[in-house]
């Protein structure tokens, strides 16, 4: 069966003025990630991998070549344009969680239903529903900091289902967690890839990079 | 972005800092409090004066000796050759069509018993002055009449100060007291009338004009007061005196006045006063406003993390800017409000001292001050937070 690709990219770079110092970060990246793909982008620290993450994101954008999100040229769009399709389309799971400490745990899962416009109903709806199912409920009302690194990290995910997205980009989800955690957070991605997800894992760990499907290795800019 | 959300965004992030929210909004407070304080000084000072002047009546002409707004006299004094023999010209002349009163003044001691009051204004005047002046009524006793004014009795009507003072809580009727090295009568009291400009003009004694002529060898009138029958006379009648006034005195010798032009004049100036005043304030509130960009900036600094966050969950600029602007007019708006609150309570509490008026007109100034502070002093935080770019500020430690 054929793979339809979700993500193609040819020939990326990316480089970064240094005042009158040009540093070339990612030397003609071209790959593609099929729908369904639970693949790991594996490379050393300084390879990187940061900036292909945020390529990927669309947090970024590339200084030469193509990138095609679903058959859409994004790399001439405008910031706004890249703002509605982080929302509706990436998922995002940082190292350091990124929650907001101030909000409760609903109000982090359901934040980004707020900037996709969803009334406030649909959002308990949806945020209820992902953290029943990831087995958070029972910490709904909590603040980020009375939760361990691992159910952080777990919530942090439920955000990134909130709005249905087809891509889920983890940035070293494990990198601050024990092993215990972290498994049960690579546990978490697995399940989610086989409901259907595309998923991305950014990792240096190539005990991690194994528990995926393919293996994309990153080296001083390049694809091995 | 809803904006219940947005509010609620706001609320969190200022109840977060409380300390800090709370001294940034003193700003606001201060200058809103004082724009409505200095304002309502000014409001009911203009108001007291234009009733002050109201209470005289509208038919009312007054002569004063100079020249208003005019070249003065050499060395700045101001003419004095207006005398007590113009206004007897004038009451001739006019008597189809108006009374006239002139007045002259001393300002003397008057003494009773062992009790002495300084600096009181003794009034000489004719027995028609409380039929002219409305605002000087007599509370008890008598004004001294005309049979008596002409044979220079004794006789005086004194105002509350002077009655405090002097008599306390006795009745004063009857009572022989001294003006200089006079002894006098008290024959009536006239009504409280209270202190303009912290001139109290209670502090009087009025007394037959011939009287204090005698006693004081006063020739030059204070004021003359002409009261015209109807006040559609008043411009014909003004003129009249004018062209009499004219025949032996050049127009620097006097200055005639209506109840209306006096009016203008006031309302010139205690308009002045009142802008003033509020500028004054709202300097304060400018500085309570770039508290307000201080700290915003202080708060984009501080969320840098969570502004890249927002950003890469989806939030587009409007977003951040909307939620920064919204959070920095929510603090100015929060300080408006308690500074027009204080400021009102303020102002009930200043009515008992001083004069104060508070006006809507300052009210909504002050409040819709507030909102624009907010908005402008909020605005740069919040165009940089928007800015920011979403891996920078994720980066940010």
């Amino acid at each position: 069966m054929k793979k339809t690709n979700l993500i193609r990219l040819t020939n990326v770079t990316k480089d970064y003025n240094l005042g009158n110092l040009v540093i070339k970060v990612l030397k003609g990246i071209t790959l593609k990630i099929g729908k369904g793909e639970f693949v790991a982008i594996q490379g050393r620290s300084g390879s990187g991998k940061s900036t292909l993450m945020n390529i990927l994101g669309l947090l970024d954008t590339p200084t030469k070549g193509s990138y095609y999100l679903e058959e859409t040229d994004v790399s001439k769009l405008k910031e706004d344009e890249l703002s509605y399709l982080r929302n509706k389309k990436i998922g995002f799971v940082f190292q350091s969680f990124n929650l907001l400490p101030r909000a409760t745990i609903f109000d982090n899962v359901a934040l980004p239903g707020i900037y996709a416009g969803k009334s406030p109903k649909e959002r308990e709806t949806t945020a209820t529903g992902i953290l029943e199912k990831i087995g958070l409920s029972e910490h709904i009302n909590k603040r980020p900091n009375q939760l361990s690194g691992g159910q952080q990290q777990r919530v942090a995910i439920a955000r990134a289902l909130m709005n249905n997205p087809d891509i889920i980009l983890a940035d070293e989800p494990t990198g601050n967690l024990d092993t215990k955690s972290g498994q049960e957070v690579i546990n978490l991605l697995k399940t989610l890839h086989k409901q259907g997800k595309t998923i991305v894992l950014i990792t240096h760990e190539r005990e991690i990079a194994r528990e995926t499907d393919r293996i994309i290795n990153l080296t001083d800019g390049k694809i091995d | 972005m809803e904006l219940n959300e947005l509010f609620k965004l706001s609320y969190r992030a200022i109840a977060a800092n409380r300390l800090r929210s709370f001294l940034t909004m003193l700003g606001i407070v201060i200058g809103v409090f004082a724009i409505i304080l200095l304002v309502s000084i000014g409001t009911g000072l203009q108001t007291f004066i234009t009733n002050q002047i109201a209470g005289l009546g509208s038919n009312l002409i007054f002569v004063i000796p100079g020249r208003i707004g005019g070249a003065r006299t050499p060395g700045g004094v101001v003419s004095n050759k207006l005398v007590v023999a113009d206004a007897k010209t004038l009451q001739l002349k006019l008597r189809n069509e108006a009374s006239v009163a002139p007045v002259v003044s001393q300002i003397t001691t008057v003494k009773y018993k062992n009790k002495e009051n300084k600096g009181t204004t003794v009034f000489g005047t004719t027995s028609n002055y409380p039929k002219i002046v409305q605002n000087a009524t007599i509370k008890q006793g008598r004004f001294f009449s005309q049979s008596q004014e002409q044979s220079g009795a004794r006789s005086a009507v004194i105002g509350q100060t002077v009655l405090n003072n002097l008599f306390s809580s006795q009745n004063p009727i009857g009572k022989r007291f001294f003006i200089g090295s006079n002894i006098y009568t008290v024959i009536g009291v006239i009504n409280k009338r209270g202190a303009v400009f912290g001139i109290d003009q209670d502090n009087v004694v009025l007394i037959p004009l011939s009287s204090a002529q005698r006693q004081f060898g006063l020739t030059h009138v204070n004021t003359i007061f002409i009261s015209v029958n109807s006040s559609s006379f008043v411009p014909r009648v003004k003129n009249q005196t004018q062209k009499i006034l004219l025949g032996h005195l050049t127009e620097d010798d006097f200055t005639i006045q209506t109840a209306e032009s006096t009016l203008s004049i006031v309302s010139n100036i205690t308009n002045i006063l009142s802008v003033a005043l509020g500028g004054i304030a709202a300097i304060s509130l400018l500085v309570g406003g770039i508290g307000v960009a201080n700290i915003m900036l202080v708060s984009v600094t501080e969320r840098t993390r969570e502004i890249g966050l927002r950003k890469a969950l989806g939030a587009r600029r409007s977003d951040i800017l909307k939620q920064f602007l919204l959070e920095a007019v929510i603090l100015c708006l929060t300080g408006g409000i308690i500074g027009i609150i204080l400021g009102l309570l303020g102002s009930l509490l200043l009515a008992r001292f001083l004069v104060s008026q508070v006006t809507l007109w300052s009210v909504f100034i002050a409040f819709g001050f507030s909102v624009a502070v907010g908005i402008v002093f909020g605005m740069a935080p919040a165009i940089r937070a928007s800015k920011l770019s979403p891996i920078e500020a994720l980066r940010y430690e």
